[in-house]
């Protein structure tokens, strides 16, 4: 069944050639302009890798320590690039280990194709030995995916799911190939996909809504912006700056979102959400107009739906129809691509400043910065805080570098503090909040972007999830940065216990290795910093380094991340303390 | 969601004939904690489209969304959703019962007669009889014959055409193009 809408979607009349299934994956992806891709091998891959092998000039494998690892890593890289990442494991427990990360890319519509080898197809469905139901299994948590059982479906069922992968909304899309597919000798001919029939991945820009949002933006009075990565997803940075600078409208940002303006610009009034700015989130319930674009409402976003910018007419930019009203009601939706419906919204829009509505963030921030900024960046008490090791690796960095960052108290800091002064510059796992993301997300990113500095940033915690990609930096000498900011604790959960549990702290205290050691086990250059004095030097030689680098701050064990949304309150309920 | 506002709905979904993607749909579903009531899939009018009707017992907000995230797959052409009252529809149920009844109780040749049922095959042992219309209609039948004793009986999923044109055609066009 599966064949016969596959070759009605795409004709060829490109010459062919006879080649194995195994070598036409490779070189489908050659063809797809694929140079780097993430994987470990196993039985049912091995024709592939043996492909590799001989096309090693051609393109780059990267031998991951755990098959997660592999998609974190080929996520780094997507998020970076904005390529298609590519991961690749063997049947049953390889493919099992790739579910997280392709679970993560689904959440956070990153591009990304994962290949699993699998049992020969006589086989399938009888428990053979590392038969699992992959294509069963990532269902759920995939865009699309597909088994092959013969070899000449893989040069089309390859360019669909590249084209699937990237285009519209992205994400994640799996193809599982039969060893004995690997082995079948066919005629192979390459042509790339540009439509599947069923599929309609961007919505057309309808000029009639674009002109109703621009209408009510023109007669707000609070109007507020609140983006996400969708700016950046659609390539819309500059068509989005361009409209937040006409109208002169207060612009905040998902966490997903950040970075697609710097931090700096003066519109630019922080994160919204659970640990984000108390502006922003105060005000999002004062607004007149909310103005969503490429977000989809999370609910670590909104806090309680029934409170949330309840007095505001919202409208929303987005580009999956299946987003619009499903958490919040939009009064006027413009679907499309971000960059196409900003461009068309731009010329109708009024010049405007909002001089007295700016004043309002700039009070309540003046409010966060006494209570909370102040004291995080500038700590009178002895212990280090996380939030002044992002303000050394700002200065150092000049707020360039991209910050990939682990799940925790650490992540929300570097959020907060972080500067993002490049677009595509803060890595994270947003609405999985996968543990263990970070470190091998920035050997990824720090391929697809050699020049630039990639910092990672994670908690003791996180770090040990898959700390064994330090192998993989080793190995591939990847400079990055490696900065664990430990806290002897899983120390987003212990905060919620201590606000939420009576601090009754139940398996929440770490007895850590030595992570100095650990890390020179690996050959990299390590040091530990637990003194204030220590830390901007340290820092320093860090960010001078030409290799990877691995840098432990030891910080206060017991802070808390304000300021904070409890889950299910109201935003504008934000707790500072 | 307030159960006054449930009520049947069903979804007409147009796909590619394609392996999995019942799996995907039902997972929609499942996620959602929402019970299909009944789901029947069949080739639909157009060649190499596929058709599913499902019946959920759900509130407009709700199936509205449901709709989006079947059509955000890939595979979906298009989803639809109506209620009974903007749909024609039919199921069907099979009885099997022992021969002997059929001539022992004259009253299950009445049964059969006022129903407008239809034997489908007789032999010695059993014959089977097969009744479609609206469910009520079958159930109505099921409780007349099991006085008798049904030896097996079943029913299938619920079939709908809409009273309404259903522009499926002209979209695939569309999407041709
Ligand atoms: C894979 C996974 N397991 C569990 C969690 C739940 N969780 C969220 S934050 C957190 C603690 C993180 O601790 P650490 O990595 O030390 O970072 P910190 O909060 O101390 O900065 C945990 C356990 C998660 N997000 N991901």
């Amino acid at each position: 069944m599966e064949t016969q809408t596959i070759k009605s979607q795409g004709k060829t009349n490109k010459a062919t050639e006879r080649i194995s299934g195994s070598e036409a994956i490779v070189r489908c992806l050659i063809e797809e302009g694929v140079d780097i891709l993430y994987g470990y091998p196993g039985g049912a891959i091995m024709p592939v890798y043996d492909e590799l092998y001989k096309y090693q000039g051609k393109i780059h494998h990267v031998l991951t320590r755990h098959e997660q690892g592999a998609t974190h890593s080929a996520q780094g890289y997507a998020r970076i690039s904005g390529k298609v990442g590519v991961a690749i494991a063997t049947s049953g427990p390889g493919a099992t280990n790739l579910i997280t990360g392709i679970a993560d890319a689904q959440i956070d519509s990153t591009p990304m194709v994962c290949i699993t080898g699998q049992v020969a197809s006589h086989l399938l469905g009888s428990d053979a030995f590392q038969e699992t139901d992959i294509v069963g299994i990532s269902t759920p948590v995939t865009k699309w995916n597909c088994q092959i059982t013969k070899a000449e479906d893989i040069p089309i069922v390859m360019a669909k799911a590249f084209y699937i992968a990237k285009s519209g909304r992205p994400g994640p899309v799996l193809v599982d190939i039969t060893k004995d597919a690997q082995f079948e000798e066919f005629d192979f001919a390459y042509e790339k996909c540009t439509h599947v029939r069923s599929y309609n991945p961007v919505p057309t820009t309808d000029i009639i809504k674009v002109k109703e949002a621009a209408d009510l933006i023109n007669a707000a009075k609070k109007p507020l912006i609140v983006w996400g990565q969708g700016v950046i997803l659609g390539k819309a940075e500059e068509e989005f700056k361009a409209v937040v600078e006409k109208s002169g409208i207060p612009a905040a940002w998902t966490i997903l979102g950040a970075s697609a303006i710097p931090t700096s610009h003066p519109l630019n009034v922080g994160m919204v959400g659970m640990h984000g700015n108390y502006a922003p989130n105060v005000l999002t319930n004062e607004c007149d107009l909310l103005i969503a674009i490429g977000m989809r409402f999370d609910d670590r976003v909104t806090g309680s739906l029934s409170t949330y910018a309840k007095q505001a007419k919202v409208i929303h930019f987005e580009i999956d129809p299946a987003e619009i009203d499903k958490n919040v009601k939009s009064d006027v939706a413009v679907l499309g691509d971000a960059k196409k419906s900003l461009e068309e919204l731009l010329p109708f829009l009024e010049e405007k400043s909002h001089t007295d509505w700016h004043q309002k963030f700039k009070d309540l921030y003046q409010i966060e910065y006494d209570k909370v900024i102040k004291n995080d960046l500038y700590p009178t008490k002895e212990g280090l805080t996380m939030a002044e090791v992002l303000k050394e690796i700002n200065i150092k960095s000049e707020g360039k570098a991209a910050i990939v960052t682990d799940v925790g108290q650490h992540q929300m800091i570097a959020c907060r503090y972080a500067d993002f002064n490049v677009s595509k510059s803060n890595i994270t796992s947003g609405g999985l909040g996968t543990m263990g993301f970070g470190l091998p997300a920035a050997i990824g990113a720090k391929m697809a972007a050699p020049d630039r500095e990639v910092v990672s940033i994670s908690g003791d915690g996180g770090y040990q999830m898959t700390i064994q990609e330090l192998g993989t930096i080793f190995q591939q000498k990847a400079a990055v940065k490696v900065v664990v900011l430990n806290n002897d604790f899983l120390g987003m959960v212990r905060q919620w216990q201590q606000l939420f549990f009576d601090k009754r702290y139940a398996s929440t205290e770490m007895v850590n290795p030595n992570f100095v050691a650990i890390a020179e086990g690996y050959y990299i250059k390590a040091r530990k910093v637990t003194k204030r004095e220590e830390l901007a030097e340290a820092v320093a030689e860090m960010m001078q380094s030409k290799e990877a680098y691995f840098l432990e701050v030891c910080v206060e064990k017991e802070d808390n991340v304000f300021p904070m949304i409890p889950t299910g309150a109201s935003v504008s309920d934000i707790r500072l303390e | 969601m307030s159960t006054e506002d449930k009520q049947l709905y069903t979804v007409s979904i147009y796909t590619e004939n394609n392996i999995g993607l019942l799996n995907r749909i039902s997972a929609i579903f499942q996620r959602r904690h929402i019970n299909i009531e009944s789901l029947n899939t069949s080739p639909s009018e157009i060649e190499g489209v596929s058709k599913f009707t499902i019946v959920v017992n759900i509130d407009e907000v709700n199936i509205k969304k449901i709709i989006g995230q079947i059509e955000k797959q890939v595979e979906v052409i298009k989803a639809y959703y109506h209620n009974l009252d903007q749909i024609i529809y039919q199921i069907s149920g099979l009885f099997k019962i022992k021969s002997e009844l059929l001539f022992e109780e004259p009253q299950i040749q009445n049964i059969i007669k006022e129903s407008n049922a239809r034997i489908v095959t007789v032999n010695k042992a059993f014959f089977i009889l097969e009744k479609s219309g609206r469910k009520e209609e079958i159930v109505q039948m099921y409780n007349q014959l099991s006085k008798f004793g049904i030896m097996q009986y079943t029913r299938s999923g619920l079939i709908a055409v809409t009273k309404e044109e259903m522009k499926i055609s002209s979209l695939l066009e569309s999407y041709n193009n």
